[in-house]
């Protein structure tokens, strides 16, 4: 029966020594452990959601990049095709007006031509009624005695004077 | 895998050295199986180690006594040895203090003196408490130096198994305010685990019934009394005293409180009971399985043979289960514990 009799002296020392353990344990032992383990899950955790995250953001980002890259490229070509449009605007105005200016040279040339030729039948008339008076004041000079003989001198002279027809 | 691996080779060298072990006794031809037994059941003054050339081999250890007649004494147990004694102290060869210090008084009667020697239960207990503290503060450290990893080898296998007794025994059977209990039942999880397994060693560090000792177990049930009882809520002494049952069966006679405040006891009886029945049991099945070869040893060559091959191959057989055991009833008594505290944690 002594097997089920506690012996003071074991119960003692198991007392004492289960005690100390404890208490080691307690301070230094498996709290720590567990606190670190925990510690580890809830940061393995958060790495594993910013993880995600970071995924999603690099999705939208990428998204995003594209989107704006689409949108640069549609900026380009409306550029592009105003550009073009301006062009052809600037080219086809530039003609336009090149020939209206071609044509207002064409118009002041030709009314200079007009105004000189006029000027210059202006001037032959003087010259012509200038060289008739003389002719005239010749003639009478000349007294000239028949009016049929007066006017075949007045031909005379005038084939003989330089005159272009207008 | 590899782990596994690891752990059987260990099994496997237990096993081994048990049955090395066994072997080491053969001399006598008058075997007395029960004295063999009770021998390494109880408590000893000296760590027999074997016997050599007829002469033992055995660590003496240190005798603490306090007596009326002779005060304080402390000294080795080598002069015990043997039916010998010291300043009038002399190991108890029969009656009701067999096999423990004793000392005669006035009247020529034997009596026990107050007696807090090292004993063999006493020093195994030291040993596997060092090493214990040792593991977890070593355990415990390695997270120190390695903050946010994830450990392997021994401390791999320490954080599996304190994380297992964490997660599936207390934090599940006590509930939200389970931090309090966790260094009590992790602790007491342990120490009946490595002394457990050091009980199955059958040579110089281990080989000591410490778990199959009464003074061990009562000790961790009244820690598990007073955890469950001393943080015990409203609702768990009022279902003790005025439980949820006809009213009959409390008012004239209290049958049922009375039923529920015996309760109170009986759990932690029963979990000290049960550690020391189940341990005491395992050595003392593979003890008279070893002793079955030299019982035999007289009844000829053929038998004897015979039997040692029986005897070897079950007490392989049983030191498999013994380790099963080892786990097994370190988890029970941890995780009763978890539950009866939780009964008492209930709002």
């Amino acid at each position: 029966m002594s097997l089920l009799v506690p012996d003071t002296g074991l119960l003692f020392w198991m007392l004492l020594s289960f005690g100390t353990v404890f208490f080691i344990l307690k301070k230094y032992g498996f709290p720590v452990i567990i606190k670190m383990v925990e510690e580890r899950k809830a940061y393995i955790d958060r790495s594993i959601k910013a993880a995600q995250e970071a995924n999603e953001k690099l999705d939208g980002i990428k998204a995003e990049s594209e989107a704006i890259l689409a949108k640069a490229r549609e900026e380009q070509a409306a550029m592009l095709k105003e550009a073009l449009s301006e062009k052809e605007r600037i080219i086809s105005e530039a003609r336009e007006q090149a020939l209206a200016e071609a044509g207002q040279l064409i118009d002041n040339a030709r009314e200079e031509i007009q105004s000189e030729k006029k000027r210059a039948i202006r001037e032959v008339r003087n010259e012509i009624i200038n060289l008739s008076v003389d002719i005239a004041g010749k003639v009478i000079r000349q007294k000239i005695a028949d009016d049929a003989s007066q006017k075949a001198v007045i031909d005379r002279m005038l084939d003989e004077t330089p005159f272009y027809k207008s | 895998m590899e782990r596994s691996r690891f752990a059987f080779k260990i099994i496997f060298f237990v096993v081994l050295l048990l049955s090395v072990n066994t072997t080491a006794k053969a001399i006598d031809t008058d075997i007395d199986v029960k004295e063999i037994v009770f021998e390494h059941l109880e408590d000893s003054y000296h760590w027999h180690i074997t016997e050599w050339n007829g002469k033992d081999i055995a660590i003496p250890l240190p005798v603490i006594v306090w007596s009326e007649k002779n005060g304080w004494n402390v000294f080795l147990s080598t002069p015990l040895y043997k039916e010998g004694s010291y300043e009038g102290f002399y190991i108890a060869p029969e009656g009701e203090f067999r096999g423990k210090l004793v000392e005669k008084n006035a009247a020529g009667e034997e009596v026990r003196p107050l007696d807090l020697s090292i004993t063999k239960n006493v020093f195994s207990m030291l040993i596997t408490s060092t090493l214990l503290i040792f593991i977890v503060i070593g355990a415990a450290r390695w997270y120190k130096r390695h903050p946010m990893q994830v450990p392997d080898k021994f401390v791999g296998m320490m954080e599996m198994g304190v994380m297992a007794v964490h997660d599936s025994v207390i934090k599940e059977n006590i509930g939200p305010d389970y931090k309090r209990y966790v260094p009590y039942l992790t602790t007491a999880f342990f120490f009946i685990l490595i002394n457990n397994l050091f009980g199955l060693l059958p040579i110089f560090p281990g080989g000591a019934n410490l778990t199959g000792n009464i003074a061990v177990t009562f000790t961790l049930a009244i820690c598990t009394f007073l955890a469950t009882n001393i943080f015990g809520t409203k609702k768990y002494w009022k279902d003790i005293f005025w439980p949820d049952t006809p009213i009959f069966l409390k008012v004239p006679i209290p049958v049922m409180p009375f039923v529920e405040f015996f309760g109170i006891f009986t759990k932690p009886f029963a979990l000290m009971i049960r550690l020391f029945a189940n341990m005491m049991a395992g050595h003392t099945i593979i003890l008279g399985l070893t002793c079955l070869i030299f019982i035999t040893a007289s009844m000829g060559v053929a038998v004897n043979a015979g039997m040692t091959v029986v005897s070897v191959l079950f007490c392989i057989f049983m030191n498999c289960i013994e380790v099963l055991v080892a786990f097994l009833q370190a988890y029970i008594f941890t995780l009763l514990s978890a539950v009866y505290i939780g009964l008492a944690r209930e709002k």
